[in-house]
């Protein structure tokens, strides 16, 4: 199926958004999810939901962090 | 002479006055070295999407002794303020937000619609909520009146180093605010500091004078010292300005006469 990930279709296996999450970071060098947050077709999805909230075709998702800004 | 002057922000005591934004310096070094030269206490965050091809920024780790403001620089309507608030706060584990809502790209001119309704909203969701907004006494006193925590009225536009481009407006809305005001946006210098503060603000926010100047660490300090210097002075009273000389030397017993 294509997830749209940050602007970007992306072709996913992924049942839920940590599966999701997990497949997206591949290559970050990052020790586990603090400092990260998604959000499912424009609402927020808390990290205790990534699991249980399942992702279809076609639906947006965006992964976003703390960067540095003013 | 020193008595006990912190700034109070929705219940949290801060010496510092001086948020310092950590964008834009030269490295990551050279932020984390302004930061402690500041003396500041609160840094401000954006929020952006993952990228695959940069790799994590550790500005996290860095700075994790700090208190994190995320912004929502960015933005351009409400809804994707909220929505960039939210996910802040579940990033960040702040309920702290500066909300910044874009009306003009080339001005990075506040949106006033928007940001009123960003506000309303994120107050009501238990949002700690510091509005950026245009030097407007009344617009400030309408974010007020919706629950912000402070309001942010701009010097003068983003990174442009003009520094407060209208005091007057700036001492009104000082002088009425029921709640702090943090300066935020157009401080170019240690001086435009120095001057927002001895205009009664509560607080100063910049980023772009300290991460482009020749010397970031340097900046840093001097704008600390400025911050300090204009509470002082604002709390001293300054004498009224007039037209005529005033002798500060005794007018007797001068020599020859």
């Amino acid at each position: 199926m294509t997830i749209v990930i940050n602007g970007e279709p992306h072709e996913s296996q992924a049942a839920n958004v940590l599966e999701l999450w997990k497949e997206f970071t591949t290559g970050l060098e990052i020790e586990g999810p603090q400092g990260f947050a998604i959000a499912l077709n424009g609402a927020l999805v808390r990290k205790t939901q990534w699991q249980s909230t399942h992702v279809t075709q076609g639906d947006r998702i965006e992964i976003v962090r703390p960067m540095q800004g003013g | 002479m020193e008595t006990k002057d912190t700034l109070k922000i929705a219940g949290v005591e801060l010496s510092s006055r001086l948020f310092l934004g950590t964008a834009g310096y030269p490295n990551q070094s050279l932020m984390t070295e302004a930061v402690v030269a500041s003396g500041c206490e609160i840094v401000t965050m954006s929020i952006r999407r993952v990228s695959l091809d940069r790799r994590g920024s550790d500005t996290l780790t860095l700075l994790k002794s700090y208190r994190f403001l995320p912004n929502t620089a960015g933005c351009e309507t409400a809804r994707d303020a909220i929505l960039t608030a939210e996910l802040a706060r579940e990033a960040l584990g702040t309920n702290w937000i500066k909300v910044e809502v874009i009306g003009n790209r080339e001005m990075l001119y506040p949106d006033v619609v928007e940001l009123l309704e960003a506000t309303r909203h994120l107050v009501d969701d238990g949002f700690v909520v510091l509005p950026y907004c245009t030097d407007d006494p009344v617009v400030c006193q309408r974010l007020a009146d919706l629950g912000a925590a402070a309001v942010m009225p701009m010097g003068s536009l983003i990174g442009s180093g003009m520094g407060v481009a209208n005091p007057a407006n700036l001492e009104l809305i000082c002088k009425r605010s029921p709640v702090p005001v943090v300066v935020d946006a157009g401080i170019g210098t240690a001086s435009d500091a120095a001057i927002a503060m001895e205009l009664g603000a509560s607080a100063v926010l910049l980023n772009t004078a300290v991460a482009k100047a020749d010397d970031p660490v340097m900046m840093a300090a001097a704008m600390r010292y400025a911050v300090e210097a204009g509470r002082l002075s604002f709390r001293a009273g300054r004498i009224p300005k007039r037209g005529r000389a005033e002798p500060s030397s005794p007018q007797f017993g001068l020599v020859g006469s």
